[in-house]
């Protein structure tokens, strides 16, 4: 990177600063011993030239639109289309997160995004006993496809993209949907959103599992080549580091986790499927989390860039360069949030929201300060989009593309981060891939491990959360309004899902139901089979019990 | 007291639940209890599973559980797992695995924490056993971790014991001849899919081949069952259903060729062992500890003022003497 | 020998989130307990069974779904049937403080909100939860 001299010249300077530094410190002792990032990589006082020597401007740094990608995909940055402001948003029921979505369009925002409650995220429907008390909690309701009309009511979907944060059932969801836009008159060339359908994360982290990992991942891989062949502009898979993070890993277990799951569905894809990897790549879409570790966090996504487009290129021939790009939604971290003094959750969020930015990320949801109580309100939600909106017009954050790049500190944590990453990804291929990494709970207890050390240092104080281990209101009065989600919707939804079961064609349903039993037992792309049965007003529970059957229940190992 | 032990005889799940706790945590007088319980047991068919930590040995008992429910066998398990030796807690992971079971009224499953003690935890393992026999558990499966002395002597308690081996862990076949051959009627090769199964199996063999008991023992031939991925769920299922036959062929031998009662021998004067150490020597120690005395004679003996030998005759001469049945001729002190 | 104190985590409903299971159930083993850990994805019904077979003397519900109102309930009431309401139920995960008063009443005796330090909630079993006699 830099010419002898100048290295040599650094490093006579360098030697003075440190001999005053040694000095100072005698008589001034620092705060404290050690300074790490959140996720206890160590920090040095300073970082110059001899920090990112070693690298090379064309091969690692680069021009944005340009291999390695480090500096974004896209050529003109933010100027030509600030990112997807993209808030999570799902409610009770079908008709009211239609409200909420009717509501959020008009105040600016660009996409949407659902979040379904446990039962629809499970697989299992409304009238099922293990659905009990959990009806519309956490996001919305899904039985059939009738409730999935009124999800979309009024919604273009030619226009308007839709993320689906769907993992077992995603096949399902993402029928309905198809089913829609049949029954709407647009073709399916026209259609654009994403559905979670990343299995793999759910295993490490957040635990909505069904089937057992290797026929979750054939589920996928059907998406994949359905969507490679008759939905094109769909994003099949979101390949989701959040949640790990949230569960709580370090950064660069989110990292290299993330990305080690997408390199098994390339590897599935492509031997399952016998697609080349040009024909889905650009479909892989990435999810991340934006913790409160300022430059941690922006280290982490532009070493996600550059780790995934080597990736592609080197590891699974890549031809195309857009195959290269990777493309991430950015959610800011629930898990930095509090519930003492939560108005103090704004300002995290802000941090939290201008290192997805300056990292770069494509798509947004910033968190609302109530959300570690409850699903937010509205008032909170709006905050959580004008924070977005003041980074973008406002700040100046912007102006320009990747600004921190050439920063001494911010090129070295990068490299830092994409050493660290690719050695988990060594490991995880010599166990035989992620698929038998899971199985054998090698990430599951890496991030057990990680979360108990984290707890432990923020009881002991080596870490600070402000409002939990300090800075701490005695008498604390929270006055946040909660959003209650009225327990009378889940008797409104039974009686709903008993409608349609009356008045379907129980026998034409049982049919289309046996026609996928016959194409899992067979092995073959169960999409086609999906969305017909879905039409017939098939429940999510009765297509996904034909999973089960065939596949298998996988059960919690509680890894921990 | 005697109330617990009648509400256990009439089937009641909580008392028995309770008396196992009294059981594990040594409370005086609980042996009161047990002697009507004792009376009413001998009906179960005991089955130890051992094997290294991480065979997969709790999600096969898991599955051996759907196999005999399948039978319409009730089902009970003991499932000790190690305590920590810094904090003396523990984390009781084997019940996680065989969760689906908990609303099956016919299924009884307990954890035990190993607490590092001698001898207490396999005496407690084997009276648990007898109370879930006598809940009308018609099979008991007790499963332990390790190829230790304790671990052994907890798996004496079973009339079957299954060892459990896993390719791809190294010194398995070193634990097999150093002790694990002498204990297992039956060989499980768990996760067959993983590299190295085929190998294990033919080692396995192979050590058998060798084994005296093959030859000259009881004349059982001891089977090596190959046991699937539990990722594949069906052909798990299908594997393990096997392995729950070929346990009950196992029963069936014994009590064909009266060997049960070899088997039951060992145990019941196991049993005995424990019932005396604990009446016996149990209440000397406590009384010795109590007092202080004990480390206080451990300091005599570091001292060399005297040697272990006299200090036990003495206090043998001390108690055997108020002993009822004692004449204390034993403890004379020539 | 002594009575220990045997406790069993568990996490009803169909929320995944087990950060906080997970954490205190190590917590509890270095805290000197016996820990079992129910895993995700449990019904009530299975809840209680399993407290109620493992003779446990505290059961800590975790969930985070917002179905806190009705399983919690649920399982104090099926230990109840059982005769078992002298084990001590505890709650914790996102339950707003205007659920406390209801589920107080239904028999949880503690709810632990998120940021809660492990020392407040080890120190108030030590303080609150005996090994039964």
């Amino acid at each position: 990177m830099f010419t002898p001299d100048l290295l040599d010249k650094s490093s006579q300077l360098r030697r003075k600063w440190e001999d005053e530094v040694k000095r100072t410190v005698e008589k001034h002792a620092d705060q404290k011993e050690s300074w790490t990032t959140l996720s206890d990589m160590d920090i040095k006082r300073l970082y110059g030239p001899e920090d990112i020597k070693d690298m090379d401007f064309a091969r690692d740094i680069g021009y944005p639109g340009q291999f390695p990608y480090l500096r974004g995909n896209q050529v003109t940055g933010y100027r030509g289309k600030y990112w997807t402001f993209r808030m999570f948003s799902g409610m009770s029921t079908a008709v009211e997160t239609n409200r909420r979505w009717h509501y959020l369009l008009q105040a600016g925002q660009t996409g949407l995004s659902t979040a379904f409650d446990f039962p629809t995220l499970m697989g299992y429907d409304t009238d099922s006993p293990r659905a009990k008390g959990e009806c519309g909690k956490c996001g919305v309701a899904i039985d059939t496809i009738d409730d999935f009309q009124d999800l979309i009511q009024g919604i273009p979907l030619d226009k308007i993209t839709t993320s689906m944060t769907i993992n077992p059932p995603a096949s399902v969801l993402w029928a309905m949907y198809i089913a829609s836009a049949e029954l709407q008159g647009v073709p399916l060339d026209k259609i654009g959103g994403t559905i979670q359908n990343d299995m793999l994360k759910e295993f490490i982290a957040q635990k909505t599992f069904m089937c057992p990992p290797d026929p979750s991942v054939k589920l996928i891989s059907d998406t994949v080549e359905f969507g490679t062949h008759h939905v094109p502009k769909w994003n099949t898979i979101s390949i989701s580091g959040y949640h790990i993070r949230e569960a709580g890993s370090t950064a660069v277990q989110e990292l290299a986790f993330t990305l080690r799951d997408g390199m098994e569905y390339i590897e599935d894809a492509t031997r399952r499927k016998g697609l080349h990897v040009d024909q889905f790549a650009q479909r892989l879409s990435f999810f991340f989390n934006a913790h409160i570790d300022f430059f941690e966090e922006i280290a982490k996504l532009r070493a996600a860039r550059r780790i995934w487009a080597r990736a592609l290129k080197e590891r699974y021939g890549a031809q195309d360069p857009r195959s290269l790009w990777m493309r991430f939604h950015t959610q800011t971290a629930g898990c930095s949030l509090t519930a003492q003094q939560p108005y103090n959750n704004v300002v995290r969020t802000a941090i939290e929201a201008l290192a997805a930015v300056l990292g770069g990320t494509q798509s947004l949801h910033t968190n609302s300060l109530d959300e570690v109580f409850c699903l937010p309100s509205d008032s909170a939600v709006q905050i959580a989009i004008r924070t977005q909106q003041i980074i973008a017009e406002e700040t100046g954050a912007a102006n320009t593309i990747d600004p921190l790049a050439g920063s001494y500190f911010v090129e070295s944590l990068t490299n830092q981060m994409e050493e660290a990453a690719w050695d988990y990804i060594h490991k995880i291929d010599d166990m035989g891939g992620m698929v038998k990494a899971i199985e054998r709970g090698f990430p599951q207890m890496e991030l057990s491990d990680a979360a108990y050390k984290f707890q432990r240092q923020i009881d002991s104080g080596e870490k600070t959360m402000v409002g939990i281990n300090k800075y701490v209101e005695a008498e604390e009065q929270v006055n946040i309004p909660i959003v209650d989600i009225d327990e009378s919707i889940e008797e409104e939804q039974l009686r709903r899902l008993a409608a349609v079961k009356r008045s379907r064609d129980s026998r034409y349903v049982a049919e289309c139901l046996n026609d996928v039993l016959t194409v899992c037992k067979k092995g073959d792309n169960v999409m086609p089979t999906v969305i017909a049965a879905v039409k017939a007003h098939a429940t999510v529970q009765e297509v996904c019990d034909v999973y089960r059957e065939v596949y298998g229940e996988y059960r919690d190992p509680g890894i921990y | 007291m005697a109330n617990l032990g009648e509400r256990v005889l009439a089937g009641d799940i909580r008392a028995a639940s309770r008396l196992i706790r009294n059981l594990e945590d040594g409370i005086p007088d609980t042996d009161l209890i047990m002697k009507d319980i004792f009376l009413k047991t001998g009906k179960s068919h005991v089955i130890g599973i051992t094997g290294a930590p991480g065979a997969g040995k709790s999600t096969l008992t898991d599955e051996l559980i759907a196999a005999f429910r399948k039978k319409d066998r009730s089902v009970g398990v003991m499932a000790v797992d190690p305590s920590s030796p810094f904090t003396g807690g523990a984390i009781l992971g084997d019940r996680i695995r065989m969760m689906r079971h908990a609303e099956d009224k016919k299924v009884f499953v307990r954890s035990m924490a190993s607490r590092g003690n001698m001898g207490g935890l396999s005496k407690a393992v084997g009276e648990s056993i007898h109370v879930m026999d006598v809940l009308g558990q018609e099979v008991i499966i007790v499963e332990t971790c390790g190829v230790g002395q304790q671990e052994v002597d907890i798996i004496n308690h079973a009339h079957t014991v299954i060892v459990v081996l896993v390719p791809g862990m190294g010194d398995e076949v070193q634990a097999l001849k150093a002790g694990l051959m002498e204990i297992a009627d039956i060989f499980v090769i768990n996760k067959a899919d993983r590299d190295g199964a085929g190998k294990l199996y033919k080692e396995v063999l192979s050590v058998i081949e060798m084994s005296s008991r093959n030859c000259g023992g009881d004349g059982w031939t001891i089977p090596v069952l190959m046991v699937e991925s539990v990722l594949e769920p069906h052909k798990f299922a299908a594997s393990v259903a096997a392995l729950g036959e070929k346990i009950e062929e196992h029963h069936q031998y014994l009590v064909a060729n009266n060997l049960i009662e070899a088997r039951i021998r060992n145990k019941t004067a196991a049993e005995l062992n424990e019932a005396l150490w604990a009446s016996i020597m149990q209440p000397v120690l406590n009384e010795l500890n109590a007092e202080g005395e004990f480390e206080m004679m451990v300091d005599q003996l570091m001292k060399r003022h005297i040697d272990p030998y006299t200090l036990a005759r003495e206090i043998a001469g001390r108690y055997m003497k108020r002993s009822p049945c004692g004449d204390g001729s034993s403890a004379d002190q020539s | 020998m002594s009575r220990k104190l045997r406790v069993l985590i568990a996490k009803p409903g169909l929320d995944g989130h087990d950060r906080g299971a997970k954490v205190l159930a190590r917590a509890f083993r270095d805290e000197g307990y016996e820990v079992i850990y129910t895993g995700c994805h449990q019904t009530p019904e299975m809840i209680a069974a399993v407290a109620i077979q493992e003779d446990v003397d505290l059961v800590g519900l975790s969930c985070l779904s917002g179905a806190h109102n009705y399983l919690f309930p649920q399982v104090t009431r099926l230990l109840k049937e059982e005769g078992a309401d002298d084990i001590v139920v505890m709650g914790g995960g996102i339950i707003p403080e205007q659920d406390h008063a209801a589920l107080h009443e239904a028999g949880i005796a503690a709810i632990f909100g998120p940021g809660t330090p492990l020392d407040a909630i080890t120190g108030w079993i030590n303080d609150n939860v005996k090994p039964r006699d």
